[in-house]
C-alpha cells in the first residue's frame, strides 16, 4: 500500500474543495492563496481565451456572502491604476458567491521588501501605495487591512492594492461592523480596541506607518521619523491625511527636509552635498583645474 | 525665470570669475585684464545661453552636459584661435580646459533649472 506524504494530502484537500464552475465560462486551473473569507484561484476564461483570477467564498455564510459581494462592488466602483479591476461576478451551484479579476502576475510586497531593491524604489512604491489609498479615501472607503501581504508588485511594475475585503464606506452603517478586523501589527488602536465607528482615514495611514516601517525601517531617521509619525497611537497625532504622509515621503526622496524630522547641522549639509553631488563635483573639478594649471606653469 | 536667461545670468557671472582667474594662473596677462574678463563674459553669456535654449528644447542631463562641454569647448577654441590670429599666445590649455568644465557646470546647472521649473 502507498503511503501519501502530508503535502500530496493537503493538495488532495485542496483538490476536492475547488469550486465547480459548471455552467460558467470559467475554468479553474490553480490555487493562489487563501484568505480569512475566501480563496483565490488561477482560472481561464474560456470566452476571452485569458487567464483570471477567480475569488470564491470559503464556505457557505450569509454574512460573509454579503461581504465577498460588498468587496466586489467597492473593487468594482473604485477604477484606479492601483486596483485590481473586476470583471465578473456570480454564484456559484452551492449558493457560494465569486467573483473574477484581473489576473496579477508579480510579487506581493513582503517577499519584494526582502529584495536588494534600493531602498529609494521601494519609498517610490509607498508612494504609489498612498496614491491608491488616497484615491480610496477620496471616494469614501477605508481599507482596513493594508500591509505588505496585500499589495502586489506586478511584472511591469505596477503597484497594486488588494483584498478590500475589511473594507468600510463612510456612511455606510453595513460595513461598520464592531468585530475587530485587520491584521496585528498592521492595525490602529481604535480598529484593535473594536471601534469600528472611530476607524477613517487616520486608521490607514497608521497601517500605511507599518508598512513604511517594514520598507525602509533604520534607513535614514527622517523615514523613521515619517513612519513613527504615521503610526502615532492617537489619530489626531498622526498625519490628517494620505497625502500628507506621501508628500514627506516625496520631500525625502527629493532631497528636502520633511515636516516631522528637525535635522542637525551635519545631517543639514549631507542631505545638501547628496542633492547637489553633481554640481559640487564639476565646482570641485574646475577648482582643482585651476590649481593643477597654477602648479603647471 | 527662463532658463536660458538662467543660463545667460550663470554663464556669465561664471565668464567674469573665470577671466579674472587669469590673475592668478596667468599673471603676465594682467595689463590685458579688462579686455580677458570682457571677453570670457562675453563668451560665458553666449555658452550660457545657448545652453539654456538647449535645455529648454531637449531635457536630459547627460545631453546637456554633452551639449554644455561641447560649446564650451568650441568657444573656448575660437577664443584661442583669436589669439593666435592677433599674435598673442593660444594658452591651449588655460583656456579651453575651464571653458570646457563651465560648459559642463552651465549644462548640468540649466538642466536641473528645468527640470525644477518647467
Amino acid at each position: 500500500m502507498m503511503r501519501l506524504s502530508d503535502a500530496m494530502v493537503e493538495h488532495l484537500r485542496g483538490l476536492t474543495d475547488w469550486p465547480d464552475l459548471t455552467g460558467t465560462r470559467y475554468e479553474i486551473r490553480n490555487i493562489i492563496g487563501r484568505g480569512g473569507m475566501g480563496t483565490v484561484y488561477v482560472g481561464l476564461d474560456h470566452a476571452l481565451d485569458r487567464e483570471v483570477a477567480i475569488k470564491v467564498l470559503s464556505v457557505e455564510d450569509h454574512a460573509r456572502a454579503e461581504r465577498l459581494g460588498r468587496e466586489a462592488r467597492i473593487l468594482a466602483r473604485l477604477e484606479h491604476p492601483g486596483l485590481v479591476p473586476v470583471h465578473d461576478y456570480g454564484v456559484l451551484g452551492d449558493g457560494r458567491p465569486y467573483y473574477v479579476m484581473k489576473y496579477v502576475r508579480g510579487a506581493r510586497l513582503d517577499e519584494y521588501a526582502t529584495t536588494a531593491a534600493e531602498s529609494h524604489e521601494k519609498l517610490r512604491i509607498f508612494l504609489r501605495i498612498c496614491e491608491t489609498v488616497a484615491f480610496a479615501h477620496a471616494a469614501g472607503v477605508i481599507h482596513r487591512d493594508l500591509k505588505p501581504e496585500n499589495v502586489m508588485i506586478g511584472a511591469f511594475g505596477e503597484v497594486l492594492v488588494l483584498d478590500w475585503g475589511t473594507a468600510r464606506v463612510l456612511g455606510d452603517p453595513e460595513t461598520t461592523t464592531a468585530t475587530v478586523e485587520g491584521t496585528p501589527g498592521y492595525m490602529a488602536p481604535e480598529q484593535l480596541d473594536g471601534h469600528a465607528n472611530l476607524c477613517d482615514a487616520r486608521t490607514d495611514i497608521y497601517a500605511l506607518g507599518a508598512v513604511l516601517t517594514c520598507l525602509s525601517s533604520g534607513e535614514h531617521p527622517a523615514i523613521d521619523a515619517i513612519a513613527e509619525v504615521a503610526a502615532a497611537e492617537h489619530p489626531d497625532d498622526r498625519y490628517q491625511s494620505v497625502q500628507a504622509l506621501a508628500a514627506d515621503v516625496a520631500r525625502h526622496l527629493a532631497g528636502e527636509p520633511v515636516s516631522v524630522y528637525r535635522e542637525s547641522f551635519t545631517e543639514r549639509l549631507a542631505r545638501l552635498a547628496s542633492k547637489h553631488a553633481v554640481a559640487l563635483a564639476l565646482v570641485g573639478a574646475y577648482m582643482v583645474m585651476r590649481v593643477l594649471l597654477i602648479a603647471w606653469r | 525665470m527662463k532658463t536660458p536667461l538662467y543660463g545667460l545670468i550663470l554663464g556669465g557671472g561664471l565668464g567674469i570669475f573665470d577671466g579674472l582667474s587669469a590673475l592668478v594662473s596667468a599673471p603676465e596677462v594682467a595689463p590685458q585684464i579688462v579686455s580677458i574678463v570682457i571677453g570670457s563674459t562675453a563668451k560665458g553669456l553666449i555658452t550660457g545661453v545657448l545652453i539654456g535654449v538647449f535645455a529648454r528644447k531637449v531635457r536630459s542631463f547627460p545631453l546637456g552636459l554633452a551639449f554644455g562641454l561641447a560649446v564650451g569647448l568650441v568657444l573656448a577654441y575660437g577664443v584661442c584661435l583669436l589669439n593666435t590670429s592677433a599674435g598673442q599666445k593660444p594658452y591651449y590649455w588655460q583656456i579651453m580646459l575651464p571653458g570646457a568644465i563651465l560648459g559642463l557646470i552651465v549644462g548640468y546647472a540649466t538642466q536641473r533649472h528645468e527640470t525644477m521649473t518647467g
